[in-house]
């Protein structure tokens, strides 16, 4: 196979073998004992794009199916609002351009066989799967494609994909948040399979989440001991980043727009008072937006509680009750991560996830390696934390001792 | 020290890599413009196999006198080589990292005895 670089240069490079790629992984997670240590990845994902001719026959209204799967015959690939984005880096990731060169034996989920071999380099035991292409359903501009996709997404995955993983490969399920009937039928249908520990809202649409007709869907996930989910993004197409002309400075701002923008909305509308038993996740932006609004917030609301009479505490306080997915760690200053750590109280709050395939994944040994963290910390972070949350057991004795030690280990 | 055989000399084409395994040792060495150079094998950033992805130039952005950019372009005089995992770039001729040239990444020697190339750990 041939790479492209320097624009005309033609590169030899072998078919991708992720086992191979992360063979540097599976060293580290020997030498650091990770087997010992029970590792949940709260962010992980698969490209479902390329699986779309099993999951549009899954489409409930015969005439949108129509429209979604004539077109594939003669090539039309794009359901999903697409995105200008360069996340391979001209191929200097080539597990992008690479991918479907990867064998995997005949028979059974591609995408888990994949799954599996990552989360094995990287002794990871247990991992929370999200779409890739997906994350941009917000931006469809027909809520009832947006509902119909999801439905049919999430009908495959809790039937055809999750069931293959032998329980390692969870989900917090994608819903339609364009229309609160459908994320509520949604919460209500797929609430109780096997698998689905929560749902996730894709951050990358407008829609505001403190809305009175979401109220019913953040309950129904709270009856059932479910976590709601928001999942960031980039979007070059959003008006402010019109502006941007490097895919680095989308990226980079994006994830953290997004988050800071209904993070703030949720927090500011007193949603903490109203749901305080369900558990609310943000996820792959980083931290070191965290303490940025925590005192951007903390500070105007000292002058005008006026506006969101609903909070009891300082808007900070309900930050740090709900949690965080760790990726991608902003390594660059010891002492500002650390103090990122303490005032997120990352010790119960934080979630290491891996948001592997993608371009800037991180390993288990970004949290491991940090010298500021306790040992109850690191087992905390890199899995007891999500142990406790989505109640996974330990795969074992040494991780059910750990756990146990930590007070981290969920009996059924 | 050790030597650890890389390659016959001449099998080592131009713009071609061996990636060579000794002990703890994990060294990529690197034919380009007739120079050998060997280095580390372990990213600086997260571990990565750092010398076993693309090989691809520097990219610059041409400036005109008065500052206005013209764009951005190759520069083919300095060759970088990426680590697959994450990007992370390193200079062909020092091993620095492209983004911060404090970093650097271990140069290994090569000897080469008649046809044989040999890094030295």
């Amino acid at each position: 196979m041939e790479l492209v670089s320097d624009g005309e240069r033609r590169v030899s490079v072998d078919e991708l073998n992720t086992t191979k790629l992360l063979a540097h992984a599976a060293q580290q997670a020997q030498q650091r004992k990770f087997d010992d240590i029970m590792i949940v990845d709260v962010d992980a994902h698969h490209y479902e794009n390329e699986n779309m001719g099993e999951i549009l026959p899954f489409m409930e209204n015969g005439v949108l199916k129509q429209l979604a799967m004539a077109g594939r015959g003669f090539g039309r690939r794009m359901l999903v609002p697409g995105q200008v984005g360069y996340q391979d880096m001209g191929g200097r990731v080539p597990r992008y351009p690479l991918r479907g060169s990867e064998k995997v034996p005949a028979g059974g989920q591609r995408d888990i066989t994949l799954g599996l071999r990552w989360m094995d380099a990287m002794s990871v035991d247990y991992s929370c799967l999200f779409p890739t292409g997906m994350l941009n359903i917000g931006l469809h501009p027909q809520k009832e494609m947006e509902a119909d996709l999801c439905w049919a997404y999430n009908r495959w995955l809790t039937e055809k994909v999750l069931p293959e993983s032998g329980g390692r490969i969870f989900s917090m399920l994608t819903i339609p948040f364009q229309d609160p009937d459908e994320a509520l039928r949604h919460v209500e249908t797929f609430g109780e399979c096997k698998g689905v520990t929560g749902f996730m809202v894709t951050t990358v649409r407008h829609n505001p989440v403190h809305d009175n007709c979401y109220m019913k869907v953040y309950r129904a996930m709270e009856e059932r001991g479910l976590a709601l989910s928001f999942h960031s993004g980039p979007n070059w197409g959003e008006s402010v980043f019109k502006s941007c002309n490097r895919f680095i400075s989308v990226h980079a701002l994006g994830f953290t727009f997004y988050n800071i923008l209904h993070l703030t909305n949720w927090v500011v509308n007193g949603m903490g008072e109203r749901f305080p038993k369900l558990p609310v996740i943000w996820i792959e932006a980083g931290l070191a937006w965290v303490p940025f609004l925590m005192q951007r917030l903390d500070h105007e609301y000292m002058m005008r509680s006026s506006e969101c009479p609903l909070l009891k505490k300082k808007p900070s306080d309900y930050m740090r009750d709900m949690y965080y997915s760790s990726q991608p760690m902003e390594i660059q200053d010891m002492k500002a991560m650390e103090c990122t750590f303490r005032m997120m109280n990352a010790e119960t709050q934080l979630l290491y996830s891996s948001d592997y395939p993608h371009w800037d994944f991180d390993l288990p040994s970004t949290i491991s390696d940090l010298p500021f963290l306790s040992e109850k910390a690191k087992h905390n972070i890199l899995g007891g934390n999500a142990a406790r949350l989505f109640k996974l057991p330990p795969r074992n004795e040494k991780q059910k001792e750990n756990l146990k030690r930590f007070g981290n280990l969920v009996t059924a | 020290m050790a030597e650890c055989f890389v390659a016959k000399a001449d099998e080592l084409k131009e713009g071609e890599r061996r990636i060579v395994i000794h002990g703890d040792h994990e060294i990529g060495v690197f034919r380009d413009k007739g120079e050998l150079h060997a280095y580390s094998n372990y990213c600086l950033h997260q571990g990565g196999p750092a010398c076993e992805g693309l090989i691809i130039a520097k990219v610059e952005e041409d400036l005109r006198p008065d500052k206005t950019s013209k764009g951005l372009i190759f520069n083919t005089d300095e060759m970088h080589f990426v680590c697959p995992w994450h990007g992370y770039e390193y200079d062909m001729k020092t091993g620095e990292c492209a983004s911060d040239r404090k970093l650097k990444l271990r140069r290994y020697e090569i000897k080469q005895k008649g046809d044989d190339l040999y890094v030295v750990v």
